[in-house]
């Protein structure tokens, strides 16, 4: 693994640093690239088209100029394609590489935002049985050294509302179980909605303002339902909806009898959960989305219209969205809409590869 | 990263990397301690958005809860059935060297002797906390004056008593106070003992079956008053036999009371039971199981002549004589010699052989809520061992209280 460059080469005016996910240009992207002393990486983009130029064609300082400015056109171009709207469905051959993609994603875009004391990395977190191997990897970069927590901001999507915090289904049980416990994230940055708050809708409207205080969400990951929703926002869903009080859908109360010992009156029948306007305001969006029970789900959320029965369809309009599937779950998918994808995985797979590391080279 | 927390300001230790004893199986979790207890870290993450002061890496080791030994007569030369000038600093000796054998709570256990030593010694006795100076003492175990002249055992036969005539009396009288006494051995066939049985129990006395030539009825009768163990199961007390199986019927009695459970020591040093024994009574009633040492004052010296009590005994590597005799009078073995020839003996997981050595003694005291597991809000008196049981630290309230050193002395 490769540790960040010292500046972005993207872009061109180094105002600010670009805190979204890039296509690097070939010239950055090889290790041939990385290689190179230091010094060189920290010239001005112009600068070193013009070298590069010179070095191609051997001196000439008029067609050294042009490659140049083809150099900064090629520039401006890809950044508009960055910050233009972009959606990608990303297709993996089995659950494990599909939770292994997401997790080397989430890991590189964390390092490159390079999160220090008071400037968080925010993440949007989801819970059940798809993200798990997702959290696996990412503890397992963790322990390796690789990546770490302590200026990640984390607010959940959903709890159950009267099922008290120390029940082994609670999200809070599940998310100190399966990641906060193993990795070296601060408690006072791991939000997670309180079930049991004397007023659950002061808690949901506090919640949104925590998250505000945060600076809004970088990355929210999130899950789908066999019935298409995100987090608790069942079929009938406001599209622009806020965090609050949601009773669940019988569709969810049967996905999740089987953590409840298959006993249907032991599933909490209500709970708080974001709004889809509130993971709308995500700056950038991850469903992931494995198996062959969410086939169906997958393909009303991307190849029918934006429909609140399906409220994971929203993301449809959302500026920056990456589905992250398996083969099975593109069953119910056109062998076209697939094809094309998959097609596009050489381009996909630029985002995790190189996979970063915050140890020192 | 700095810690926040709101119900207190005591360090908070967090040992990593081991493999903790926890719901009856060993879990790859961290242990989490402060002030001497366990700590719950979900409640400390999610309650008070507190964090580890300090994390210790345990190198894989597996880590069980204390040992507590409640059949130990003495050891290093020190006897606590003999009444001398110096018997305190003894008693604090034997603590403190038994830490190295992973034992964290012991019962003190005083052979048949006459009054004027219980009167002496008793007093001398309290229940305390275990640390660097050693294992907690739980109370005394009496065994005996109250047992069967055929089933003496070791035990002398002129201090031998009964309490025919005044009951539970009598019975004060010898042992001159019941503070610090935690269990009294006795024999129930001897009249009157149901009642003395109903009184130790009402004063959270636990009594134990031993040295008794006791039919199975008397037995069950025994345990309905009140009884809940068997000091050194099949030692002293008549054989099993197919149509009385005696006190040894206990482990597979439908008599006991419901909620009850009996449980029986046993010396696992591969001489006081043959292990076909030690089997048969494991598989018969695997929770009853409790493992003991019955160690006396040799254990830890080398060979040779000893007292224990009135008695002299002869040591000859693991066996212990009555001098000139093939009476077996007590063991030298050590409690983790016993929970390694257990778990090689039965061929049982090592989560029970750790089990028979802290978790059923706490059981039989009553005392599980605090001691005996790594549950949250336990007392933090844990080991920490290699696969084969070997104990490589002790630890007593959180602190480490031994750790055996890299030359292995």
């Amino acid at each position: 693994m490769l540790t960040l460059p010292q500046e972005s080469v993207c872009s061109p005016s180094a105002a600010q640093p670009l805190d979204v996910p890039m296509l690097r240009p070939p010239e950055a992207a090889s290790p041939r690239a990385c290689a190179e002393p230091p010094a060189a990486r920290r010239r001005p983009l112009l600068a070193r088209c013009f070298r590069i130029a010179s070095a191609r064609r051997g001196g000439g300082s008029a067609a050294a100029f042009r490659s140049a400015v083809l150099g900064v056109c090629r520039g401006f171009i890809l950044l508009y394609k960055l910050f233009a709207a972009i959606m990608r469905l990303v297709i993996l051959e089995d659950y494990d590489q599909a939770s292994e993609w997401a997790a080397k994603y989430i890991c590189n875009r964390i390092i490159q935002f390079k999160p220090t004391q008071g400037r968080y990395f925010t993440l949007g977190l989801p819970t059940g049985s798809t993200p798990l191997g997702c959290y696996k990897k990412l503890i397992e970069y963790h322990k390796n050294g690789d990546l770490s927590f302590k200026y990640v901001k984390t607010f959940n999507m959903d709890e159950y509302v009267g099922l008290p915090r120390n029940h082994p289904e609670s999200y809070h049980s599940y998310m100190w179980n399966n990641f906060f416990k193993h990795i070296d994230i601060d408690p006072n940055n791991a939000h997670i909605l309180d079930g049991n708050a004397p007023d659950l809708q002061v808690e949901c409207d506090a919640f949104e303002k925590k998250i505000e205080e945060a600076g809004g969400i970088d990355l929210f990951v999130g899950g789908i339902g066999p019935d298409g929703h995100i987090a608790f926002n069942e079929p009938g869903s406001s599209l622009s909806s806020r965090t609050r009080l949601k009773t669940l859908a019988m569709d969810t109360i049967l996905a999740n009898a089987k953590y409840f010992d298959g006993d249907l009156s032991k599933v909490p029948t209500m709970a708080l959960t974001v709004g889809v306007g509130t993971v709308m305001d995500a700056r950038e969006v991850m469903i992931l989305i494995t198996g062959a029970h969410k086939a169906f789900a997958l393909y009303k959320a991307i190849e029918e219209g934006v429909n609140h029965m399906w409220t994971v369809s929203a993301f449809q309009q959302h500026p920056r969205t990456i589905f992250v599937c398996d083969e099975d779950a593109t069953l119910e998918l056109r062998v076209k809409t697939v094809k094309y994808f998959k097609g596009l995985m050489h381009v996909h797979n630029k985002l995790v590869d190189p996979l970063y590391s915050m140890k020192e080279n | 990263m700095p810690s926040n927390k709101s119900v207190s300001d005591a360090p908070i230790a967090q040992f990593t990397n081991c493999r903790l004893l926890r719901g009856r199986r060993l879990q790859r979790e961290d242990l989490w301690v402060r002030e001497g207890k366990i700590l719950n870290p979900e409640k400390l993450f999610f309650d008070e958005k507190g964090s580890a002061d300090v994390q210790l890496d345990c190198k894989g080791c597996i880590l069980a809860p204390g040992f507590i030994d409640v059949q130990i007569n003495g050891g290093f030369g020190v006897d606590f059935s003999l009444a001398t000038d110096d018997f305190r600093s003894g008693i604090d000796l034997v603590a403190q060297k038994i830490l190295s054998h992973g034992v964290t709570s012991f019962c003190p256990t005083l052979v048949t002797s006459p009054p004027s030593v219980y009167h002496q010694i008793l007093p001398q006795i309290s229940v305390r906390n275990g640390g660097a100076h050693g294992a907690g003492i739980l109370g005394a175990h009496l065994e005996g004056p109250f047992i069967s002249k055929e089933k003496k055992g070791a035990h002398p036969e002129h201090c031998i008593r009964t309490f025919e005539e005044n009951g539970f009396q009598d019975l004060l009288a010898t042992y001159g106070s019941l503070d610090c006494i935690r269990i009294v051995t006795l024999a129930p066939e001897i009249k009157r003992s149901s009642e003395v049985i109903q009184e130790l129990t009402k004063r959270g006395i636990c009594v134990s079956l031993g040295h008794s030539v006791a039919n199975l009825s008397q037995a069950e009768e025994a345990v309905q008053h009140g009884a809940t163990f068997i000091t050194h199961l099949f030692n002293a007390m008549l054989p099993f036999h197919h149509r009385d199986p005696g006190i040894v019927g206990l482990l597979t009695s439908d008599k006991i009371p419901a909620g009850r459970r009996v449980f029986y020591g046993m010396i696992s040093d591969g001489i006081h039971t043959n292990p076909a024994a030690l089997r048969i009574a494991h598989r018969a009633h695997p929770k009853g199981m409790v493992l003991v040492t019955d160690a006396i004052a040799g254990m830890g010296l080398a060979p040779g002549r000893h007292t224990l009590g009135q008695q002299v005994v002869e040591i000859d590597g693991l066996n212990t004589y009555i001098a000139g005799t093939k009476t077996l009078s007590g063991s030298v073995a050590t409690m983790d010699t016993c929970v390694r020839h257990f778990l090689e003996a039965t061929g049982c997981s090592v989560e029970t052989a750790l089990e028979a050595a802290s978790l059923h003694p706490a059981q039989l005291l009553g005392i599980e809520d605090r001691k005996g597991t790594l549950n949250y809000d336990s007392d933090a008196d844990f080991l920490m061992l290699d696969d084969s049981l070997h104990v490589q630290a002790t630890y007593i309230a959180g602190e480490e209280v031994w750790r055996q050193d890299a030359l292995g002395m």
